[in-house]
């Protein structure tokens, strides 16, 4: 089976003016495959973002290689990339400044649908049924995001980022602005979802926190500085971790 | 303790709001009044009475007559349409262009952006009238040429902050996810960053009419703007300077016109600017 996203070496070496280069990632490597959901941990500041920024385009590689869904787009731009976005989608970490605050989240979940050439009028009845799929009542397609509470925005973006049927879902911290009741009902949102998706969708699940990926992926990997220092099945790790820095991480935790 | 700050808060709300429609009534009039500045004068500006020049102020002429014997109060409305508008005009260009460009710059970045800001640089360092006086010697005296003149030293401000706007908000998520959703760059500069940045942009605009309405004024003034014997108000106190002695009101009624409108329309801006204030908004 071909992995949905396959990564290479990907390094990010950050220059700054005057001091030395700083390698935010190094050579990183892993594989997706259809319906897993593969969690990254990792303190803050040890490159999780930078990892996904650079899979999502939004930030250049500089170096490896990214292969989505059997297609090099380690150096995608304009057509190409949003012929890749269709196939990838990202639920960001602060839910309320995901939505521009000018327009309805109504009108920021159809954006991708009409831009791949739905008719507005289609586009928009696809927004309530996608919004009463994340467990919001259709009406909120007309609200504006300040006009709702944090978990309830977070659901519309998963709508928006599911609106488009993508193969791969990135999670960014998804829950960790949330309070924990709301992380617990938005994670059951997203473990529904991918029951019903199958293997017709992935989930690259960024986290800090190893109890919410044992509960909710398949397979974990732990990066340090920009390294991947251990992977593994979560049980397995946390019950034997090999890596001096996953024990610290876990001993925090419990 | 928190009723009294609500309180406080409400009141100056009320109170910019009063100021808002006291200024945007006046502002509004002055507009119309331009619009049918041709239906409101009480003469014809442009008929001379030679028998009845200098004539002081008196309930026949409000504002005395000039040189020619041509009634002030007329010549000042009629003058108040081209003043007003093409105020209004070079306001626009300059607004339009500078946000152009800031936009440009601060989404595209690199090497266009770097030359474009170090010429901005260049003309924020510059007097500007100075400038304008220049670059309108060398295109001929003319109202086209005095709003060209200062349409091309006016617009970095504008560039300055729509650029830093753009930068500010490139980083924000919504516009990521915005280029995730697969929009390409022409719509999300229309649909996201235009009008999140309209804000500051339009205040910085309200603000600056009263200066362009001087600035205008001054051209005319030093004979590089509206030339005689279209009624406008900076040529029209350049014309009469020599009678400031003998009949003061000649000179000093357009003079007073320009006093009051760009007074009209600075108090608006800032009103403007105060009611755009997040910290005055209730959402
Ligand atoms: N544009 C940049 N220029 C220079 N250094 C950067 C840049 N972006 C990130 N870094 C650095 O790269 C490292 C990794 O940052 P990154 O945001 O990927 O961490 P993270 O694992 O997502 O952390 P968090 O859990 O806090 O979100 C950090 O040390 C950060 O300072
Ligand atoms: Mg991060």
């Amino acid at each position: 089976m071909e992995p949905v996203l396959k990564i290479e070496d990907l390094t990010k070496v950050f220059s700054r003016g005057g001091q030395p280069d700083f390698t935010a990632v190094s050579h990183v490597n892993f594989e997706l495959m259809p319906g897993e959901c593969l969690g990254i941990i990792g303190e803050s500041g040890s490159g999780k973002t930078t990892v996904v920024n650079m899979i999502t385009r939004l930030l250049d590689a500089s170096g490896g290689r990214i292969t989505l869904d059997g297609e090099d787009i380690t150096t995608a731009k304009g057509s190409r990339l949003r012929k890749a976005y269709r196939k990838m989608q990202m639920v960001f970490q602060t839910p309320t400044e995901s939505f521009d605050p000018r327009r309805t989240l109504g009108d920021g979940i159809g954006e991708s649908l009409r831009n791949h050439g739905m008719s507005a009028a289609d586009a928009k009845k696809e927004v309530s049924r996608l919004l009463e799929m994340c467990g919001l009542p259709a009406d909120f397609a007309g609200r504006y995001p300040h006009q709702v509470s944090g978990g309830q925005c977070q659901r519309a973006a998963i709508a928006r980022a599911l609106a488009i049927r993508p193969k791969l879902l990135i999670c960014d911290e998804a829950t960790s602005s949330l309070d924990v009741t709301i992380q617990k009902e938005v994670l059951e949102l997203l473990g529904r979802l991918r029951r019903q998706a199958g293997a017709d969708l992935s989930i690259l699940f960024i986290c800090h926190d190893i109890a919410l990926v044992q509960e909710f992926c398949d397979r974990v990997l732990v990066l340090y500085h920009g390294e991947i220092v251990e992977q593994g099945i979560p049980d397995e790790v946390i019950r034997n971790p090999r890596n001096e820095y996953t024990k610290s991480l876990i001993d925090s935790v419990l | 303790m928190k009723e009294p700050t609500v309180r406080v808060q409400k009141i100056r709300r009320d109170s910019v709001k009063m100021r808002l429609i006291i200024f945007g009534t006046l502002a509004v009039l002055l507009l119309l009044g331009a619009i049918f500045s041709k239906y409101l004068t009480p003469y014809d500006p442009y008929l001379q009475d030679l028998r009845n020049a200098k004539a002081a102020p008196s309930a026949a002429h409000l504002l005395g007559t000039d040189r020619y014997g041509r009634d002030m109060l007329s010549r000042v409305i009629v003058g108040s349409w081209t003043s007003i508008f093409s105020t209004l005009l070079l306001v626009a260009v300059i607004t339009a262009l500078g946000t152009a460009i800031g936009v440009f710059c601060g989404w595209h970045g690199g090497r266009t952006d770097t030359v474009l800001m170090r010429i901005s640089d260049i003309f924020l360092a510059f007097p500007g009238l100075v400038f304008a006086l220049a670059v309108a010697g060398v295109l001929g005296g003319g109202l086209h040429n005095a709003i060209i003149a200062l349409a091309a030293i006016s617009w970095p401000k504008y560039a300055r902050i729509a650029r830093s706007q753009t930068l500010a908000l490139k980083e924000t998520a919504y516009l990521k996810a915005a280029r995730l959703a697969g929009s390409s760059t022409v719509k999300i500069i229309f649909k996201h960053i235009l009008p999140n940045i309209m804000g500051p942009v339009l205040v910085t605009s309200m603000l600056d009419i009263g200066t362009m309405m001087m600035e205008l004024a001054g051209l005319s003034f030093l004979g590089l703007g509206a030339k005689p014997p279209i009624a406008e108000w900076g040529s029209m106190m350049s014309d009469t300077r020599s009678l400031l002695s003998t009949a003061p009101w000649v000179t000093l009624s357009p003079g007073i016109a320009v006093f009051v409108s760009v007074m009209i329309f600075n108090l608006l801006g800032d009103t403007i600017r105060d009611y755009a204030d997040p910290k005055n908004r209730r959402r």
